[in-house]
This record gives structure tokens, sequence and C-alpha cells, in this order.
């Protein structure tokens, strides 16, 4: 088990949520481990990757596998990033046999904060308290990609004072899909709807989500319609007391 | 929108997403009809009804590959199989191909109508619009295909054809295409069709059917079905032409065992289709029912296009069940007649590229959340999202300089220089932080004119988009 964990914040946290990146510092330090933060660190490459700009995606990749090639473990604010390193770094390194090597000794090392906690560090219970009524976002990369379905919700379980009703359907995706959003404006729009209104039917006061860019996207349609339910990273309540 | 242009114009795929969008009556039929075919599929998929419901999705994908990868060696020895049963097999390179055939025929054997059971191939080659262009006539009998014939639509999905249609929309169609008094009452509507289809059947010279699958060690064509239609066109006429894509062959009649289990759940949520025809060869001396000619035709279409493709070509695995339309929130919402071709959701944003050319439609990749649903539900395991990202690229890689967004591909090569620069990132996120107000938490509903553009102004089209913090992330870590 490794003591020392390197943070990969994603772009979105660094600089439209650095809340969120404080809180993950915050649990991982509270449960004993050194916290680094290496500087070099931007982007996964996402956004490109996702655009069909497969060379952009590769330069973003590569500084990616620089920035942390020393790091112990790396822990991440997001499944759909953590996704980007550990499912498709190895698609766009199918022809460079050496730096695929570099991605598959790295993929095994990188993991979304949720799943570190409760399989590296095998904690339920952070000691967190947060008195609120949530409903849990699945973020679709998370959950189809990594597989994440319980950890979050067994770290929820545990904080007090916290109650989660779950949405119908939960697994229906809330639009965001990087440049789709932008894109396919109205109909990222209107599939952001469709998911509030499966929130508002949970009666819960808040939503949370392991994805700060699905949160952005819900967020963002809650704030337009007009609604009192906030969003909260899952890392902001387990770091609550 | 959608009014301000004359329909002759063809609309645009980002003008056929915002009506439909905006069609309040149709995003309902589309939300309630899909919903309860994903509903219906997920009860009889879950693990306490088929428990070995992924070892079956893993087995069907292992078939599914084994044949792509050898499709010359099944396709022969499925065609010898059908000749030795008195059938014969046709090679078609194209829907012209497949209409010469079917009026050769007809003209050979004086034949005016044809009576049709459902088939996306033949929807994919427009084949009645080419035989009725010569002067036959064509009737489709599947209900749903019936109803969008009298219309004069093409399928809105591919296996509910007319899962956008109320009972009111089908009676005004009815009352106005058949000249009869309104009728509300589905099974009344029924009645109605089957009257009208049942005179068809006994009146026409030639059946034209699909083919679910196509057994190569016995020769067969397996139709599954729920209304007894394909078995009467496959039966009453006598002559039957199945037309089927060359990626439906699998080898082995055993091999039913997996695909028919996974088939209807799939598709209906139903165990088992109503009826299943298992239909080898015209009828023999001495049996009652069947065809005196049979005929198989064999599609290409651009199949064989995605042959070398190793990736890709996985697309052929599709056995059509329509389940990847039915989860899917962008299907859900945008409908089947927003999609370039027949083919809708994702299977259909994930081979009409292949077959017709990415610049068919260079935006229909991008149509997609990218969520997986599609490739979760899909029960011979095609990995949808995948191809999707593949697409994506190979339409960058293809775009002509007159054609491609100049300002994305700059856009993009700033963002991985950026990206690839720390201290230029940092920088450039402070220039962008201090243009706007800092409002810690706060959310904007819009921001001065200069700067609502492009994809910002996308966003706030629909979003209100969260304010700039006042210290980023790495300057809160700095300072702490």
């Amino acid at each position: 088990m490794p003591n020392r964990v390197s943070l990969f914040v994603t772009c979105i946290v660094d600089q439209l949520f650095p809340k969120v990146g404080m809180a993950m510092a915050e649990v991982l330090e509270r449960l004993g481990y050194q916290v680094d933060f290496p500087e070099k660190q931007t982007c996964c490459g996402q956004p490109a990757f996702n655009s069909g700009y497969r060379d952009e995606a590769r330069a973003v990749a590569r500084h990616f596998l620089e920035t942390f090639a020393s790091s112990e473990a790396v822990v991440v604010p997001s499944g759909s990033c953590t996704s980007m390193v550990t499912h498709h770094f190895a698609e766009l390194f199918q022809k460079e046999p050496e730096t695929l090597a570099r991605v598959h000794a790295l993929e095994k090392r990188v993991y979304e904060f949720s799943t570190f906690l409760t399989n590296v560090a095998g904690v339920d219970d952070v000691g967190a308290r947060l008195d609120e009524v949530v409903t849990f976002h699945d973020g679709c990369h998370a959950l189809r990609e990594l597989g994440i379905k319980s950890a979050p919700r067994r770290l929820l379980a545990k904080v007090r004072g916290l109650e989660l009703r779950e949405m119908l359907p939960a697994e229906e995706c809330c639009g965001f899909g990087g440049t789709f959003s932008v894109k396919f404006a109205e109909l990222s729009g209107a599939m952001a709807r469709t998911k509030i209104e499966a929130i508002e039917r949970t009666g819960a006061r808040a939503v949370v989500s392991l994805d700060p860019s699905c949160l952005m996207q819900i967020q963002g349609a809650l704030s337009r319609a007009g609604s009192s339910i906030r969003t909260i990273h899952l890392a902001e309540v387990l770091a609550s007391r | 929108m959608s009014t301000e242009f004359p329909q002759t114009f063809p609309q645009t795929f980002q003008q056929k997403i915002h009506s439909t969008l905006a069609d309040a009556n149709l995003q309902l039929a589309i939300y309630t009809a899909t919903g309860r075919l994903k509903d219906k599929r997920t009860e009889n998929v879950a693990s306490d009804v088929l428990p070995d419901y992924q070892e079956l999705r893993s087995h069907a994908n292992a078939i599914k590959k084994h044949t792509i990868e050898n499709l010359d060696f099944y396709l022969e020895e499925f065609e010898r199989n059908v000749e030795a049963h008195g059938g014969k097999v046709v090679y078609c390179k194209d829907g012209s191909d497949v209409a010469d055939f079917v009026l050769g025929l007809a003209k050979e054997k004086g034949s005016r109508l044809i009576v049709k059971s459902k088939s996306m191939t033949t929807e994919e080659v427009d084949l009645n619009e080419r035989v009725e262009h010569h002067g036959l006539e064509a009737v489709e009998t599947d209900l749903g295909e019936y109803i969008l014939q009298l219309a004069h639509e093409k399928p809105y999905h591919i296996v509910a054809p007319a899962l956008h249609k109320t009972r009111y929309d089908v009676a005004e169609i009815f009352t106005r295409e058949l000249r009869i008094p309104e009728e509300t009452q589905p099974e009344k509507q029924t009645l109605i069709a089957r009257g009208v289809l049942r005179e068809k059947f006994l009146a026409a010279d030639i059946g034209i059917s699909g083919a679910n699958f196509l057994v190569s060690d016995s020769g067969a064509v397996v139709i599954v079905e729920n209304e007894g239609n394909a078995r009467l066109t496959t039966s009453a006429p006598k002559i039957h032409i199945a037309v089927a894509g060359i990626e439906k062959v699998i080898p082995r009649a055993q091999d039913l065992a997996t695909f028919l289990k996974l088939l209807a759940r799939s598709a209906t949520g139903q165990l088992l289709s109503v009826y299943t025809s298992f239909l080898s060869g015209p009828r023999r001396p001495g049996e009652v029912d069947g065809p005196d000619e049979f005929y198989v035709v064999l599609l290409d279409n651009g199949r064989t296009k995605l042959l070398p493709d190793r990736s890709k070509r996985q697309s052929l695995y599709c056995i059509r069940c329509g389940a990847c339309l039915n989860t899917c929130p962008v299907y859900r919402k945008i409908g089947g007649h927003s999609f370039p071709w027949v083919y809708s959701g994702p299977i259909g944003a994930i081979i009409t590229p292949q077959f017709m050319g990415v610049s068919h439609e260079p935006e229909l990749p991008f149509a997609s959340s990218l969520c997986g649903a599609c490739g979760e539900v899909c029960p011979v395991k095609i990995d949808i999202p995948k191809i999707l990202l593949e697409l994506r690229s190979d339409v960058k890689k293809t775009e002509t300089r007159e054609k491609q967004n100049r300002l994305e591909k700059l856009g993009f090569k700033i963002f991985a220089w950026m990206m690839t620069h720390p201290r230029m990132f940092e920088f450039a996120g402070r220039m962008a932080a201090a243009m706007a107000p800092a409002h810690d938490g706060k959310w904007i509903r819009s921001v001065p004119a200069p700067m609502s553009i492009g994809p910002v102004k996308a966003w706030l089209s629909q979003r209100d988009l969260p304010a700039s913090p006042a210290k980023s992330f790495r300057e809160m870590w700095r300072q702490r």
C-alpha cells in the first residue's frame, strides 16, 4: 500500500472547482497519506481525443506520462479523466511499443478517488458528517468504463447525518459529453433537463457525483431552471465534518 | 425553425434534431415507447431470469467474430446448401443490382404484385421505390411498415418502425389513404389492415422477406416475427425472395440456441418471438406449403468495405435488435428520422459512415455523449463507443481544407500546446479569470456580447456557466 499519493486534480477542477481538489487532499491527508501535487500537470487530453484530434491528444497524454512517471499512486477526482488514462491512453499508443509500456506501467497506479478509498486505503468510513438529503449521479465513464457503482455509495452510507435517495432512472447520462455539450447544445440541454426531472423526483436537496464535469452540466441546468437544489462533489461531502 | 424551410429543401442534421426536440407530442411518444421496450429488456435479461446472459453475449460475439473473419468460407457453404435444397443464391453489389434481379424475375413470370415482410435491408436499398418506379406494386405487410408505407415515411426504428405514431396518427393515415371512417381502436385498426393485406397475400406472385439469420450448415433462412405476416409472405406466393446482408450468415444451426435467446429479449423483451421460421428451399414433393421458387439475395452495399478494418468490422456483428436505440439517451430525444439513413440510433451512427463514407454526414459520429449505454446492452458486444471515437478521428483526418472547421482545428492545436506547457496553461487560466468577474460558487447566466461566441454562447444557450473562482487549485495549493 502506498503511503504517498499524487493528486491529478484535472484541468476542470484546477480552473473552475479548486475546492474539490482541496477537499480530496484533505480526506487523503486525514487518512495518513502524504499528498503531493506535481505542478507540471495540466489535462488528460480527453477533449482532443473525444473530438477526433488524436495527435493533439497524444501530445497531452505524453505530458501526463512524464508528469506522473515517478508517482507511487495517482488519485483523480473524476471517473471520466481516470478512464481516459486507464482505458484510452493505450489506444493512442498502439504503434509506439515503448510509450505503450509506460502507459501500462502507469495505468495500474491511477485511481478514481472513491475506489482509491474503498479498494486501496480500505476504508468506508472517513469520519465525515453532513446533514443533507442527497441523490447520487453515476457518471457514465465511472459506471460503464470503470465499473464504479458501489464504492461511492458505501462511502456515502457512512456519512453521519446524510440520507441517500436513489433517482430513477439512475444510470442515464446527464448529457454533458465534453464537446458534445456545445456541438449539440440543444440536445445536451434537453438531456440535462430530463436528468433534473429525475433528481427532483427524489426530493433530495443536493446531487452528489464523483465527476466534476457532470456536476457542471447538472448545476448549470439547475441554476438556469432557478432550482435551489445544489451540486456537491463526493470529495467535498467526505471532507465535511 | 423547420417551418421556415419548404419541404423541397432537405433539412440539415441539426435542423432535424431541433424540430424533433421542439415537438412535445413526438418527444413523449418516443420516450414512452423506447422506455417500454428498454424496461422489458432489462427485466428479461436480469440475472434471476437469464443467469447466463453475459456468457451468451460473449459466446455470440465469438461466433460473429469467427464468422466475419471467415465470411468467404461460410457464404460459399451457405450457397452450396441452399442450392442442394433447390434454392438459388444471388449476389448483389448494391440496390440497383437487387432491383434488377427482382424486376427481371417479375418480368419473366409476368408478376405485378409483391408482398413484403419487414426487412431493413430492402429499406436500406429503397427497393419499394425502385420497383414501383417500374410499375410494380410492393405492399408492406408488417403492420408498422404498412402504416408507414401509407404515410410515405421511412422506418423510425429498426424493430418498431412506426414507434413514433400514436393510434390517433394511425387513424388519420387510414382515413386519408384507405378512405374509411375514422377508427382509433388499435385492435380494430389491426383488423382493417388485415382485411386489406389478406387480399394482397392471395393475389401476390412474389413474396419478399428479410432474414434474421442465414444458417450456413443447413442452408436455411431464419426469420423471427410476431405477426405471422412473414410466414404468409414466404409461403403463400409462388416465389419467395429473401434479401439479406452478407453479414447475416452464422455457421451452424446450433448457434441459433445462442442468438435466438438474445435477439427477442434484446429487441422487445420477449423470451422468444411469436413465430420463428426456418426456411430452406422451395416446396418439395409431398409438402403442402411453400413457394415453387426460393431465392436468397446476398447484398454487399458497402459491407465488404468494413472487412479490412480489424476494429471497426465488428460493426458487422449486429443482429438488428434495436436495444441500443431504446437505451440511447440521444435516440430517445432525437428519434429515428433525424438520422441521415434508415439505420438510426447508435448502430446507425456507426454503420452509416462506414457504408456510405464518413463525409455523408460528418457530424453524425459526434452526436453522442459517449455514455456507453449502447455498448452495455448490445447482445453481441459491439464496442459502439470505441467505434464512434475512431470514426470521429476518421472524419477529422479526411476533411478537406474547404470543409474543415479551421477554428476548431486551430483551437485544438493551441489546446495541445498549452496543455504541454503548464506555465502557459496557468497564465491563460488567470487571463480568462481576470476577464470575467470572479465569484466563488456563483453561476452566470450571460457574458458580455464580445465573449458570447462559439462554445461559450452554445453552452449559455442551455445552461448557466460557473464563474471563475478567485484562485485556481494550484494557487490555493501553493498558499496553503
